[in-house]
């Protein structure tokens, strides 16, 4: 279920990132526990957002914090489920099942094509 | 069966897990709910981060008890910074894997809420963190942050509860801190959910002086002490002062020691003091407290013992040299380490602080012998109840470990002089009382014993002599015109001189005319003797005549009656 990057990759999309691509890509990693209701909702919805709007500009990393508790820590994970933009910057975190998408959207500075 | 029914009562019996904080395992008898939660709540600054630190530090020393610290406010480099003032050294703790720190933040401005979530995020952190280092205690300061991280209120309170019951499964004995709301124990209702143990902080200033003080405001399944007990964040840590040791069971000590000045002694059984006894010295201002102080340390020092000097009124170097004065020579000891000479006002501190200070200095010298002068300063910090029961503790305190006590009292002029300010006199063992007794134009000190306990003691009032050579007691000439002392007394001892020598003048003289007396007559005696010495010889002789003529007289009959051829 989750689709996941080779640290090379990660390494190249960060520095790309660094590079003034920032605007256009984005760096997303959406913190799950397991396969509860919430955690399946939440990588519906980042999924279906990736799809319909950042169509080729986005790297998604989900991960499973019951697998690798060692990263929530990391990256200061309290509530689940947690969807990090690493870039572009500023960073921002999303909490939820993502169902919000409007909110998720805003949060983003990503405008709506009506 | 019986044996059944014992074990599981005891079993039955609330486990606690030692904190290892001064006097507050004493005051819980001892110390948290093992395997439970505990509410440590307060208002800002009242030293729950501190509290809840010491709780994993002492397990991780002295109870080998791993511990994990979660912080939603602080980072670990400001704890570490914060425990290095207590004297508690985290990354050592941290780098053997006694202690894990793990820093939670929640950035409200970073956050947007788009759905339904949970607090699994923080469960699985510290289930990790637990399981990292194998831990059985747990700091969560202060999970009241997450509800102005997170909007979601009832999400909250419901994650929370299931959080408590599931430290409660995993058997961790955890501390959680909470700020104190202004009608509630904690802001956010915590209490509701932690509600087998809540301890309250608290931090007041009362004239400018501020206390700390503690109260186990619940402890559900067991007794504890409900009053609020004085505590101390310092260089060694949090300690709690419990209030109701009083129990009276320190050893008797039959020895005597000398108060240096042995007209003193003499007073007291001749012996001196008690040691382990608590001495008390009252007088109203420029009696002479001080000197008798010095006094008793200074012979102290020099039977070889240690002694401790907290001069309220003077620094170290201002007594040295005032008592260098009546010629005691307290240097000598100071740089020997058998003085040690704490200059300190007492205003410096709150009360608790001070006594507290008192007893860690004391502790860490070991004296023999503790001299506080004066304790009438301390009434400037606290209440004289406050005062009272501190001295009361702090006597105890020193008397469980034979400690020599010696107050100073300053009684104010015009109250009743056999009160002391602080009612400490009740306390004391021996009771000495200086006075200033003015007479004839000039003022001069007198010492009494007011109560020594068991031992006879002198009842008399002595004048009080400070002189360049140390201390000395006179008798004061009491006479038909009352008691004299100084110059009055001085006068009067010469007056009587005088009245002695004319006497012994009046003695000799008639002893003169005594033995002149006698040479006159034995004089006339001998005069006498030789006049009939005289006479005796001429009658000698005369009788001797008179015997040569009888017999002279006699032949001649004799020879006439042969010349008759009378018969016979």
């Amino acid at each position: 279920m989750a689709k996941k990057n080779d640290s090379d990759s990660k390494t190249q999309a960060f520095e790309k990132a660094l590079a003034g691509d920032q605007a256009k890509r984005y760096v997303l990693r959406l913190y799950v526990t397991g396969s509860t209701p919430k955690s399946v909702r939440a990588i519906r919805n980042l999924r279906k957002l990736c799809e319909e709007h950042l169509q080729g500009k986005y790297e998604m990393e989900v991960i499973d914090i019951y697998q690798q508790p060692e990263l929530a820590q990391n990256a200061d994970i309290v509530v689940t489920p947690t969807l990090v933009k690493r870039l572009p910057l500023p960073l921002r975190k999303f909490i939820g099942d993502l169902s919000d998408m409007e909110q998720v959207l805003k949060g983003m500075d990503i405008t709506l094509k009506s | 069966m019986q044996q059944g029914k014992q074990r599981s009562y005891e079993e039955l019996r609330l486990e606690k897990s030692p904190t290892g904080i001064r006097g507050f395992d004493e005051i819980t008898q001892g110390g948290l709910p093992r395997g439970r939660t505990a509410l440590v709540t307060g208002g800002p600054g009242t030293g729950k981060t501190m509290f809840a630190m010491e709780f994993l530090v002492k397990g991780a020393t002295e109870f080998g008890e791993t511990g994990v610290f979660v912080s939603f406010e602080e980072t670990p480099d400001e704890l570490i910074a914060n425990s290095a003032s207590l004297g508690f050294s985290l990354p050592e703790l941290c780098e053997s894997n006694r202690l894990h720190m793990d820093y939670v933040r929640v950035e409200r401005s970073e956050i947007e809420e788009t759905g339904e979530y949970d607090l699994e995020g923080l469960f699985i952190r510290l289930s990790h963190a637990i399981n990292s280092v194998g831990a059985k205690r747990l700091v969560l300061d202060t999970i009241e942050t997450l509800f102005s991280g997170l909007s979601n209120a009832s999400i909250l309170r419901a994650e929370l509860r299931r959080l408590f019951r599931w430290l409660k499964d995993k058997g961790m004995t955890t501390i959680v801190t909470g700020e104190r709301g202004a009608n509630s124990l904690t802001r956010e209702g915590l209490e509701e959910y932690v509600s087998d143990c809540v301890i309250l902080l608290d931090h007041r200033v009362a004239e400018q002086v501020s206390t700390r003080r503690i109260r186990v405001v619940k402890y559900r399944g067991t007794e504890h002490g409900t009053n609020e007990y004085p505590f101390l964040i310092s260089g060694r840590g949090f300690m709690v002062l419990p209030i109701t040791s009083m129990k009276l069971d320190y050893q008797a000590d039959e020895e005597h020691v000398s108060s240096g000045i042995p007209r003193l002694d003499a007073m007291l059984d001749g012996k001196g003091f008690y040691r382990g006894s608590l001495l008390l010295v009252s007088g109203t201002a420029g009696t002479g407290k001080t000197s008798v102080a010095a006094s008793f340390a200074d012979a102290a020092c020099r039977r070889g013992e240690r002694c401790m000097y907290f001069a309220f009124e003077e620094s170290d170097q201002q007594l040295i040299r005032n008592m260098r004065s009546i010629g005691l020579d307290l240097r000598r000891w100071v740089e020997k380490g058998r003085l040690m000479i704490v200059g300190q006002r007492p205003t410096v501190h709150g009360l608790e602080h001070h006594l507290m200070t008192m007893q860690f200095m004391i502790d860490d010298f070991d004296p023999a012998m503790v001299v506080v002068d004066p304790i009438t300063n301390l009434t400037q910090v606290g209440i004289i109840s406050d005062v009272r029961a501190m001295l009361a503790r702090l006597v105890d305190h020193l008397k469980g470990r034979k400690i020599t006590v010696f107050f100073t009292s300053l009684t104010q002029g015009g109250a009743d002089e056999e009160m002391t300010e602080v009612g400490i006199s009740s306390l004391a063992d021996t009771w000495l009382k200086l006075q200033n007794l003015e007479t004839g134009g000039e003022r001069n000190r007198a010492i009494t014993i007011l109560k020594s306990r068991g031992m006879a003691h002198s009842n008399q009032v002595r004048e009080f002599l400070l002189t360049s050579e140390g201390i000395d007691l006179v008798d004061v000439y009491v006479g038909p015109e009352g008691v004299l002392t100084g110059s009055a007394r001085v006068s009067r001892e010469a007056d009587e001189k005088a009245r002695e020598a004319a006497l012994r003048l009046e003695i000799d003289r008639l002893d003169a005319e005594r033995k002149k007396k006698r040479a006159l007559l034995e004089e006339r005696i001998a005069r006498l003797r030789s006049e009939f010495e005289g006479d005796e010889r001429e009658l000698e002789g005369r009788i001797h005549l008179e015997k040569l003529k009888m017999e002279t007289m006699i032949q001649k009959r004799k020879e006439i009656g042969i010349s008759r051829k009378a018969e016979t």
